[in-house]
């Protein structure tokens, strides 16, 4: 029991040491921020020489991820929004009645007259003249319906038709209107995420909840309200002429009411376009985007207007083949693809380029262009900078006193042993910090608070140890055998206390949200690290000096 | 020369005042509950909706003048409190504002934090909001449900674990002790009205690890003696164990006590409700741990040859006949 293998040595070392290593860059914290600032600014932005010596700050071999400082650490914004997906089931209703009307027109012989019946904006109520054929109308509606890949429902198709007298209702299916929701999600949140990262700050966290909830967290941000501003605006997108192509941003020589605006193309770095100031169509009269394929299957983006924006574009098209035509996002062009044709019927297709990654991503774009749906703001918090430093100031001496006393409190009691106890201690709130760097995980307030009370925990697997070699001391024969009794003895009662303990951190985790996660996340960390810091360390360090100074008697 | 909080040999008779202690845990418990339904928890927004305010000034907080500025905007309920604490510099001056959930209103409405505003500047021009809070009602019904779930999941999760590795007596005892931890810690933020939020909650489940951690290590104990002695008595077994064991868990509540302490006085007001919910459930854990799970293992009895089942160590028996 008392000899360790040197394998055994080498492993607990390592882990200790690359435990700690990954806590370093927590200790210098302001300048690692920088450095990865400026790595970052470098990649996206180029490298200048402050950039250069930002980033030189920290050396590049050593680990550099931080423990993320929760909001209420650093201050920042917080809120939880509700998707109002329920929108826009009007929404695909109100565009599916043309089509409804046209495929039972066709055949008004049989069906007789047609008129739509007032109801609910998430259904098409249509009475039908000839009720006696409402088979035949069933028919001609069913056949409008798409198929919706669902794997909770196969086979459904994206419409449901059912007929009440001489009422035909059309709804959206089940299948489809789940699709449709996470549809609509799925775009908020892109859309949220884009608008939140043009203010440039630090780790915005953008995360879907539950079915139909986002949340947005965004370090220092001035106030909830602020944020709500930024993301309830929504992206302007245009459709303008372009006049030329340059590649410098001076707008000099063009004539008229023109535009210099850069391209979004990472492949067209400093190319300019020189676009006429009125866009042909704009962002609010397009009504879909998807990824495609063009006649000769390279991927393109196809995309629908409403019927004004569809006359405007068709218009405009008829008139101007061979030349080009610019998608305009938020000030930057996207795209500036030739017309090829008069596009009528207000649908076309981009070519250009791309990958069919890209084509997907330009489609979500477009659609991103404004909010799917609107958005209730069901929590919000904002907490003020300083109140976040106050927090960490608080909570920084609080740690220091606390492990100052606590350490103070083993050596009295324990002496050399408690002085092995406290090394092991130390270790163990290295190794946490290291662990939390590594997963990126958030330290919040009662984060800090999880780590105090893991101090004061982290002792009692020490504790129970030390007990246990000073009861076996009084029958044991010799001090070798009663640490190794003690060890061998405490063990079950440190892993039950401390697998029951890890329960409970565990269901806070799976049931907590925001700071109660962040204590639930040190807490748990807590106790694998003690554990181990206990069981392995404390032993190693009395193994090594037990080989040392080969004491007759020992004093725990 | 060593700290020695406990003499080295102890025989103490734990359970000579079993009956009293534990009639006087039961009645605590029974004052808790009466506690918590008549006086009633001081919910926090996170379980009532509403919004909260944190407000710093460098002038002293003049809650009545605060109260006539907000009177006109007609919010409904309306909490105002002084936050006091000693790492405050003398310039600091906080007040929380808790203002009930607005009708039709998910979240706090930018024109009501607006007119607060300027309500209290109208007071104090040098008011500024340092923390804003606002739950909307169908996020806080929520939260109670899992805030429940949450707790009695932890419970359930314990009872079964400790079923399996002990007896189910001691997993009933523990989850005794644990209810009982649990509903003193409620009962004592009913008296003295201390604000209850999810905070709280997660405090409650730290109680309930913290405890259950203590529980296991003495009833560990209790199976190891057992196994040694087959035929003393089940209580000098218990009171025996508890001897034993008395030594580390007054130096592991000693050592979780001196942190928490530093942190309830250092660290600041924010978290001190829920530092304070830690504390206080560390000091009744370590009581409970003795004398409410040992004495309900102590009522019901346990079996007695505990060589039968396996024969491995101690530590990892399982039973199979509980």
């Amino acid at each position: 029991m008392l000899n360790i293998s040197t394998f055994n040595r080498l492993v607990i070392w390592c882990l200790v040491l690359a435990g700690l290593l990954f806590a370093l860059p927590n200790a210098f914290y302001s300048r690692v921020e920088q450095h990865n600032d400026a790595l970052v600014a470098i990649e996206k932005q180029g490298a200048t020489p402050e950039r250069e010596a930002d980033a030189a700050a920290w050396p590049g071999f050593l680990p550099s991820s931080l423990v993320n400082l929760g909001l209420d650490l650093r201050g920042g914004a917080h809120l939880l929004a509700r998707v109002r997906v329920e929108e826009v089931y009007a929404d695909r209703m109100k565009a599916m009645w043309p089509e409804i009307r046209d495929a039972l027109a066709a055949d008004r012989t049989t069906i007789g007259t047609i008129r739509r019946q007032n109801g609910p904006d998430d259904e098409v109520r249509v009475r039908i003249g000839n009720p006696d054929q409402m088979q035949r109308a069933l028919e001609l509606v069913r056949a409008l319906a798409r198929p919706v890949v669902s794997l909770s429902y196969p086979g459904a198709t994206d419409i449901e038709v059912a007929a009440n007298g001489d009422v035909l209702t059309v709804t959206l299916s089940q299948a489809e209107r789940e699709a449709t929701d996470a549809r609509t999600v799925q775009q908020a949140l892109e859309i949220i995420r884009r608008r939140v990262d043009e203010v440039g700050t630090r780790e915005p966290t953008i995360q879907k909840q539950g079915v139909d909830r986002i949340i947005i967290q965004v370090p220092g941000i001035g106030s909830a309200q602020e944020l709500k501003d930024l993301i309830g605006t929504t992206a302007k997108l245009t459709f303008q002429p372009v006049v030329s192509r340059q590649s410098s941003p001076d707008a000099t020589g063009a004539q008229g009411r023109v535009e210099v605006l850069p391209s979004a193309d990472p492949r067209e770095e400093g190319i300019y376009y020189v676009l006429e100031e009125t866009p042909v169509v704009s962002g609010e009269e397009l009504m879909d985007a998807q990824p495609d394929f063009d006649q000769n299957g390279r991927p393109a983006v196809n995309f629908r207007f409403n019927g004004p924006g569809a006359r405007k574009f068709g218009d405009y098209t008829a008139e101007n083949v061979g030349s080009l035509f610019a998608i305009v996002l938020d000030e930057e062009v996207i795209s500036a693809p030739e017309i090829i044709t008069h596009i009528s019927g207000g649908s076309g297709i981009i070519t250009g380029n791309f990958t069919v990654a890209e084509s997907n991503d330009l489609a979500v774009l477009l659609r991103a262009g404004a909010l799917p749906a609107g958005l209730d703001f069901l929590q919000e918090r904002t907490i003020g900078p300083e109140l976040g430093a106050d927090s960490i100031r608080a909570g920084t001496i609080a740690c220091i006193v606390a492990f100052a006393a606590v350490l103070v409190f083993m050596v009295l009691s324990y002496g050399l042993f408690g002085v092995f106890a406290n090394i092991a201690l130390l270790i163990n709130v290295g190794l946490i910090f290291g662990l939390l760097s590594l997963i990126g995980a958030t330290l919040t307030l009662p984060g800090i608070a999880g780590i105090v009370l893991t101090i004061g925990m982290a002792v009692d697997a020490n504790v129970l140890v030390f007990e246990r070699i000073r009861e076996e001391l009084k029958t044991a024969k010799g001090p070798a055998r009663a640490i190794s009794l003690g060890y061998e003895r405490a063990l079950s009662a440190i892993i039950d206390a401390n697998i029951t303990t890890f329960i409970t951190a565990l269901i806070l985790f799976l049931l907590g949200s925001g700071p109660v996660r962040g204590f639930s996340v040190t807490l748990g960390l807590g106790i694998m690290t003690s554990v181990f810091t206990a069981i392995y360390v404390t032993r190693l360090l009395i193994v090594i000096w037990f080989e040392r100074a080969k004491p007759k008697t020992v004093e725990v | 020369m060593r700290l020695r909080l406990v003499p080295e040999n102890t025989n103490i008779n734990f359970f000579r005042a079993r009956w009293l202690t534990f009639g006087a845990s039961m009645v605590l418990m029974v004052l808790s509950l009466l506690a918590w339904a008549t006086l009633g928890l001081n919910y926090g927004i996170d379980f009532r909706g509403g919004t909260s305010v944190r407000t710093e000034s460098a002038q002293p907080v003049d809650v009545a003048a605060y109260r006539a500025a907000l009177d006109p905007l007609e919010l409904g309920d309306v909490a105002i409190t002084e936050v006091f604490d000693p790492t405050f510099e003398a310039t600091k001056h906080v007040a929380m504002i808790r203002i009930q959930a607005q009708d039709g209103e998910e979240s706090a409405g930018s024109d009501m934090l607006e007119n607060v505003e300027a309500a209290l500047k109208g007071v104090d021009d040098t008011v500024v909001f340092t923390s804003v809070d606002s739950v909307g009602p169908e996020v806080s019904g929520e939260l109670v449900k899992s805030a429940i779930y949450a707790v009695l999941a932890a419970l359930g999760a314990i009872m079964v674990y400790i079923w399996l590795r002990f007896e189910w007596q001691f997993s009933l005892g523990a989850v005794v002790a644990l209810f009982h931890d649990v509903l003193l810690t409620i009962g004592l933020f009913a008296v003295l009205q201390i604000r209850f939020d999810l905070a709280t909650i997660a405090a409650l489940l730290t109680i309930v690890g913290y405890s259950i951690n203590d529980t296991v290590v003495i009833f560990d104990r209790v199976r190891e003696n057992l196994i040694k002695f087959k035929q003393t008595p089940l209580i000098d077994v218990m009171n025996l164990s508890v001897n034993e064991t008395l030594a580390r868990t007054v130096m592991t509540s000693g050592t979780t006590l001196i942190a928490l302490i530093a942190l309830l006085v250092l660290g600041g007001d924010v978290i001190r409700g829920f530092v304070f919910a830690i504390t206080w459930g560390v000091v009744v854990g370590t009581y409970s741990s003795v004398y409410v799970a040992k004495n309900v293992v102590l009522m019901l009895g346990t079996k007695r040859d505990w060589s039968k089942p396996s024969d491995g160590p101690a530590g990892t028996q399982f039973s199979t006949d509980a």
